[in-house]
């Protein structure tokens, strides 16, 4: 194991992140901030509590996996594509190092910082509404399953993109709808039967319900399907990393 | 010497079905310069990429230090450094970071000292701390020999290294290559300027259309192939030349106002005394001479277009 280069690439990633930390790190805390405001204060007050709790706090755990989901991806897909893009990429793959330690270097990083912001919004969470979290060992676990899983997504995204757009595509077009139709603001159960069905075909409904359950204990769906279905995202995102690398699909002639 | 570098039968098709190199054998000796010239598309850096891991062989096996690139890649890459002809660099980190970087991802332990003397001997030790992206195209250059260099690397593949880059700095990177070598260290470089292999090369490999055309030691080739050329500048024009020096294969040139001969230097006889004897013989005087002999720009370019 070359685990100087993994170490190289994962301080790499990381100082680019404290270079860059308005954009990495302030601008989630200030959305984040926002939607408290507009959804926690303002329209929130309106809501009676959902399944015994206030309808701030109940959106705690969506809001924090809103940003972990698209930070992951953000920060995997860019951290990759760039050296595509700049063209420094031949360096890594000139380098004595294998295709699992590139990925641990980088998706590592890229999961380093969405926990880091996961975190960061949890405490800015804690100063808008109480907080109490039930499970904390399993929060952490989603949280880290979570993070890895979809910054493995996102490095998938920065090996297929071929320019910014595509970078931008995925993330836009599919995460966030999914994200926002995935429970972050209200239950699935509050949805008519119909959509409710449609709505379970979503994956970050999983997501966002096991990681719902660690804090309140009411979830959608139950824990070990959130688990599962979590655990089979990242086991298909390993195997298309795993083909990628084998056929050098977007990285070598 | 011994071969660091060992090709054998190695081929490379693209995608589109482009055949970038066909069957290429080629063996790089230890501690020489080798320059591999090839016209553009050539399959020069095609060549490089396969060695370093940046593409993929379709056919064939490449041995570094005695290692295969594909099953022990870890040691084979570990030997060599690359500089790639675009100028590939981080625009936002420091000059001092990024060579840092690159020792580390060849899995070399933190070595200040060695990358002091790296970044002195490329003379960018007063710029360790600026940022690339504020850097000159020929400092910018340096900075990724420093990069290659950083791991303390056996073999210096430098692909194009010199393109677009002014003449006082191009002999100043001929210093520095030349400097390499003396610590031992293998430098294989491509390039498009004929005087920078006649200037530093050991050994000169021809590539042509994916195919090495030639390898020969740069002496060697330059005498085997340097024909001579004696021109003769006559006193008056001539319309044609008498049948007594018809063997001599003459040209007739600026209207029959002069005579050209070509000879092997290597060869027994150049025939220059006997002629110069018939020309009198025949009448024909002249007022002037000169010989030339063919640059490695001549021997190439009448390769490239032969092959």
């Amino acid at each position: 194991m070359n685990h100087r280069a993994i170490r190289a690439i994962y301080l790499f990633e990381m100082a680019r992140t404290w270079r860059t930390l308005l954009q990495s790190i302030v601008s989630p805390v200030v959305s984040t901030s926002l939607y408290f405001v507009v959804f926690g204060a303002a329209i929130g007050s309106r809501i009676s509590q959902v399944e015994g709790v206030s309808y701030g706090t109940f959106i705690v755990p969506g809001l924090i996996m809103l940003s972990v989901l698209t930070q992951s991806i953000a920060n995997a897909s860019f951290g990759i594509y760039f050296p595509k893009f700049t063209g420094t990429i031949y360096e890594i793959l000139s380098a004595p190092i294998s295709y699992f330690e590139i990925v641990l270097g980088y998706v590592g990083a890229a999961a380093t910082k969405s926990i880091i912001l996961g975190l960061i919004i949890l405490a800015t969470a804690g100063l808008f509404v109480p907080l109490h979290i039930q499970h904390p060992v399993w929060m952490l676990a989603f949280l880290v399953l979570t993070a890895v899983t979809f910054s493995l997504f996102g490095f998938i995204i920065g090996i297929w993109a071929d320019g910014f757009e595509k970078l931008q595509m995925i993330p836009m077009l599919v995460v966030t709808p999914l994200t926002f139709l995935g429970g972050s603001f209200y239950s699935i159960d509050m949805l008519p039967a119909g959509w409710r069905t449609v709505a379970l075909l979503n994956p970050v409904v999983y997501l966002i319900s096991g990681f719902r359950w660690s804090f309140y204990e009411i979830a959608d769906v139950s824990v070990s399907v959130s688990i599962g279905m979590t655990l089979a995202f990242l086991v298909i995102c390993l195997v298309v990393i795993w083909w990628i690398f084998r056929t050098g699909y977007r990285l070598k002639n | 010497m011994s071969s660091i570098i060992s090709v054998a039968n190695l081929s490379k098709t693209y995608g589109s079905g482009f055949k970038a190199l066909k069957n290429v054998n080629l063996d790089i000796k230890r501690g020489e310069i080798f320059a591999l010239l090839g016209p553009n598309g050539a399959g020069k850096t095609t060549l490089i990429s396969i060695i370093c891991g940046i593409a993929n062989p379709s056919a064939g096996r490449v041995l570094v230090g005695g290692e295969d690139i594909q099953t022990s890649y870890r040691k084979a890459r570990s030997l060599i450094g690359l500089v790639p002809q675009e100028l590939h660099t981080d625009a936002f980190e420091s000059v001092w970071a990024t060579v840092s970087f690159s020792r580390g991802l060849f899995g070399k332990p933190k070595n200040p000292d060695h990358i002091e003397k790296v970044l002195k001997d490329l003379s960018l030790w007063d710029k360790k701390d600026n940022k690339i992206i504020t850097l000159s195209g020929g400092m910018k250059r340096r900075v990724m020999i420093a990069k290659a260099l950083s791991h303390e690397p056996q073999i210096l593949f430098l692909d194009e290294p010199t393109a677009g880059v002014d003449v006082e700095l191009r002999k100043g990177m001929w210093e520095v290559v030349r400097g390499l070598q003396q610590s031992g260290v293998t430098i294989i470089l491509t390039t498009h300027y004929i005087e920078e292999a006649e200037e530093m090369a050991d050994r000169i490999g021809v590539i042509n259309k994916g195919e090495i055309v030639l390898v020969e030691d740069k002496a060697t080739l330059m005498q085997k192939l340097g024909k001579k050329r004696l021109t003769l500048h006559l006193q008056g024009k001539i319309a044609s030349l008498p049948e007594s020096l018809a063997h001599y294969e003459l040209e007739l040139c600026d209207s029959g106002a002069t005579l050209v001969y070509d000879y092997d230097t290597k060869g027994e006889r150049t025939g220059i005394t006997s002629l110069l004897g018939d020309l009198r013989t025949a009448g024909i005087r002249f007022n002037d001479l000169d010989t030339t002999q063919s640059s490695l720009e001549d021997i190439f370019v009448d390769l490239v277009r032969t092959s």
